[in-house]
């Protein structure tokens, strides 16, 4: 079957790539090994100060309205941390005292959201806090503890207005209320119509994965994507690469065998070693596909810190490229492919790191690929 | 030495992160608050019962085997196929008579055929399904696939010298519903492949691909399908030389993938000759052969990518396929579940569920308002038709419309 490109890799920085190339014009197909890191995403693009036009232009075109200013986010566990270009979920507040009193809201049995937590890092900024549950309108589980994120939005998404009247009749004198992100998988309207309803500083905090506002931005950029014309082959994973000279000419895929995906371009947004872009054992990292050079460490020791909450080392490797993000093997680079988002590692710091990474290098690499033709 | 190739687990269980994004897309854990849903089912549950049995929970059964989860999953573990090998394994009830009945596709259809008149006219009363409700729990609601009078295979047999005419040759596993309920379909396929130089062969003989017995806990009787059906796919593959097509995704599916995974039956050296026919003709025609068109034709079709077609990776060439015609003005629906996983959706237990399941497609397809909507699998077809008033026709029989 043959592409103008072919993507490997269908999150964040292969469907935005897949989505300009389509709206250039461009066959292109994205092979996606499973569902990917959006699904654990905070709704703050990180390393993004703000949104180029033609990345609000894009998400517009899906349905996803970002905002962006320099301030804080709140974490689900009560620090605040810098933060700029958001999906609209996220509160961007100037300052961490953000009230004077905020009222934390749990949900009963829901064990992915702690509201103590909240409470104690609020708390440490001045607030007076006081956590109370919401009640479900009707019952999701026959067990509690198997109640996920996902689970209550899809039941939300039809009861918001009831979780408003609840708030309102729980308020007392405070002037914030934090709640867990949980709202609006489908509609992305949801939590701001929330936000209006509530006569106090409505702030979302995040939730154990998965996250509701990272799956609806996933499932609202691949409709985009294949309402534009875009094949996403799903639940597939890239094997081989055939090579000729400096270029790609097909890759072979697990579902598809022998019929080889060909193209002109080809893309690699297959991700870290969570999503298995970046393979590892005990003797080295290697990148599956097509065998690309990886920056690693020789010694098996420098790959991690022994403190768990330090920086990991490992977590900078990725596949080595040219200036021009075509990737190298034994040192040359191949002409027609390009490497996006987190395969990268931290090779290329000055792009940034996460959702800025995948956003601006996928943008570089649209921007190779129309220019070569 | 590579230890790490020294852990690699059955059905990859071991690789789960417990990342939880296949809880993101299990459609009935969306609708039953009493399935533990994968994550749980599959395997976490499989740590605790690989240490004691005892952890088998009966809720595995309300799995429909839909397989979305092994396609989220990105860590490639073959999460469906864990709980349902779990049910193989652990559940050694005798299923009820109803779920049975409603497995036994091949003999349901063999009884039925010749009388297909009185039954289709019984099954369509009103008071027939409340009785079947009120006896088998099939839930009354539930509209009857129609029976036909005759086989495709007789159909087939008539002509198999015609057939053997053509300057190539393919075997058409047809499956039950072709054989019994839709030999429209297969005659569609025979046209279609007939326009193409290639005439079509029956297997040596075809037993149910035994799908249904799988899910509802008849695995030894489904071993012995797929062990018949593997010997009649390797006379064909391996002595004739054939591919072999079938206009099932399920019975693909089962065919290729469930057989070594569930029934450890081995496939190996037929299996990739086994195929879905939009590959084999979307193949074709990429290899430079050509079909004419209709000219005039009009048709806007919405497709609906059945969940088995989605584990295959196959719906594009469907897709594709249907795009290539002429006059065929496409859409494709958004990726979600029907509701009615083969039998699942047919017992009253299940119904609501099922229901609610397919409620966003059926509500897609109302938005949309298409002529027919396109779909590989008979089960997704009554469910659709059912459910929203919208005729389903597979790919197949579109095509075989559209040319002359």
């Amino acid at each position: 079957m043959r592409f103008d490109t072919v993507i490997i890799g269908g999150g964040l920085a292969g469907l935005v790539a897949g989505i300009s190339l389509q709206q250039a014009g461009h066959r292109t197909a994205i092979v996606s090994t499973g569902q990917n890191a959006l699904h654990f995403f905070s709704g703050s693009f990180e390393s993004m100060d703000e949104a180029p036009e033609r990345l609000k232009t894009l998400f517009a075109g899906a349905g996803i309205r970002l905002h962006y200013s320099a301030g804080v986010r709140l974490m689900p566990l009560g620090i605040f941390r810098e933060a700029a270009l958001s999906l609209e979920d996220v509160s961007l507040l100037p300052e961490p005292c953000f009230a004077d009193k905020v009222l934390i809201l749990g949900i009963p049995g829901y064990l992915d959201f702690f509201p103590s937590f909240l409470a104690e890092g609020l708390e440490k900024q001045g607030i007076v806090c006081r956590t109370s549950m919401l009640n479900l309108p009707e019952s999701v589980r026959e067990s509690p503890a198997e109640i996920r994120s996902v689970t209550l939005a899809r039941m939300f998404d039809r009861n918001w207005d009831r979780v408003v009247q609840q708030v309102r009749l729980l308020l007392k004198d405070e002037d914030g209320v934090v709640l867990p992100q949980v709202f609006g998988l489908e509609d992305p309207s949801v939590p701001e119509r929330i936000r209006q309803g509530i006569p106090a500083r409505v702030v979302f905090a995040g939730t154990m994965p998965p996250s509701v506002p990272g799956i609806r931005t996933q499932l609202l950029l691949k409709r985009r994507y294949e309402v534009l014309g875009g094949t996403y082959l799903g639940g597939d994973e890239a094997l081989e690469a055939r090579v000729e000279g400096d270029s790609v000419r097909s890759v072979t895929t697990r579902n598809l065998d022998r019929h080889a995906l060909e193209a002109d371009h080809f893309v690699l947004a297959s991700g870290g070693f969570f999503s298995k872009g970046l393979r590892s054992n005990p003797f080295r990292v290697w990148e599956p596909v097509f065998g690309l050079d990886v920056a690693y460490d020789e010694d098996r020791n420098a790959w991690y810190n022994d403190n768990f909450a330090e920086d990991q080392p490992y977590m900078n490797y990725g596949v080595r490229t040219d200036e021009a993000l075509h990737p190298l093997v034994e040192g040359r680079p191949l002409r027609n492919l390009y490497a996006i988002g987190s395969v990268l590692g931290a090779t290329r710091p000055e792009l940034g790191s996460g959702g800025g990474l995948a956003i601006r290098t996928a943008f570089h690499a649209v921007d190779e690929i129309l220019e070569a033709v | 030495m590579n230890p790490q190739e020294k852990t690699v687990s059955k059905h990859n269980f071991e690789e789960c992160m417990k990342c939880t994004v296949c809880t993101v897309y299990c459609p009935v854990l969306q609708v039953n608050p009493r399935y533990p849903g994968p994550k749980q089912a599959g395997p976490d549950g499989e740590r605790l019962r690989l240490k004691d049995p005892y952890f088998f929970s009966y809720a595995l059964k309300y799995c429909m085997n839909c397989k979305r989860c092994e396609v989220a999953c990105p860590s490639g573990v073959k999460v469906a196929d864990l709980i349902q090998a779990a049910r193989i394994k652990y559940d050694k009830s005798v299923p009820p008579l109803r779920d049975r009945l409603l497995a036994s596709t091949d003999l349901m259809g063999s009884v039925a055929r010749p009388v297909s008149r009185i039954v289709n006219g019984v099954t369509g009363l009103g008071v027939t399904r409340s009785v079947l409700d009120a006896t088998l729990r099939i839930d009354h609601r539930r509209v009857f696939p129609k029976y036909s009078g005759r086989s495709f295979e007789a159909w087939l047999k008539r002509r198999a010298k015609e057939q053997a005419a053509f300057p190539e040759q393919v075997a058409y596993f047809h499956g039950c519903y072709v054989n019994y309920n839709n030999p429209a379909l297969g005659k569609d396929l025979v046209k279609v492949l007939n326009a193409l130089g290639v005439g079509v062969q029956l297997l040596d003989k075809e037993k149910c691909c035994g799908i249904a017995m799988i899910t509802n806990g008849m695995s030894a009787q489904a071993t012995r399908n797929a062990e018949h059906n593997v010997a009649s796919l390797r006379k064909a593959v391996s002595e004739r030389g054939l591919k072999v097509v079938t206009t099932s995704s399920s019975c693909s599916l089962t065919l290729r993938v469930e057989y070594p995974n569930l029934l450890g039956v081995d496939n190996a050296d037929v299996r990739d000759a086994v195929m879905m026919a939009t590959r084999y003709i979307f193949e074709r025609l990429e290899a430079g052969a050509t079909l004419r068109f209709r000219p005039g034709f009009h048709k806007k079709v919405a497709y609906h990518v059945p969940c088995h077609m989605e584990r295959l990776g196959w719906g594009v060439f469907s897709e594709r396929l249907l795009r290539m015609i002429p006059g065929v003005e496409f859409m494709l629906l958004d990726s979600a579940c029907c509701g009615i996983a083969g039998t699942y959706g047919f017992k009253k237990e299940n119904y609501e569920s099922a229901q609610a399941v397919g409620a966003p497609l059926f509500e897609q397809i109302r938005a949309v308002d298409p002529e027919v909507v396109a779909c590989d699998c008979e089960t997704c077809k009554w469910q659709i038709e059912m459910s929203t008033g919208y005729t389903v026709q597979n790919p197949i029989s579109i095509l075989a419309e559209a040319i002359l």
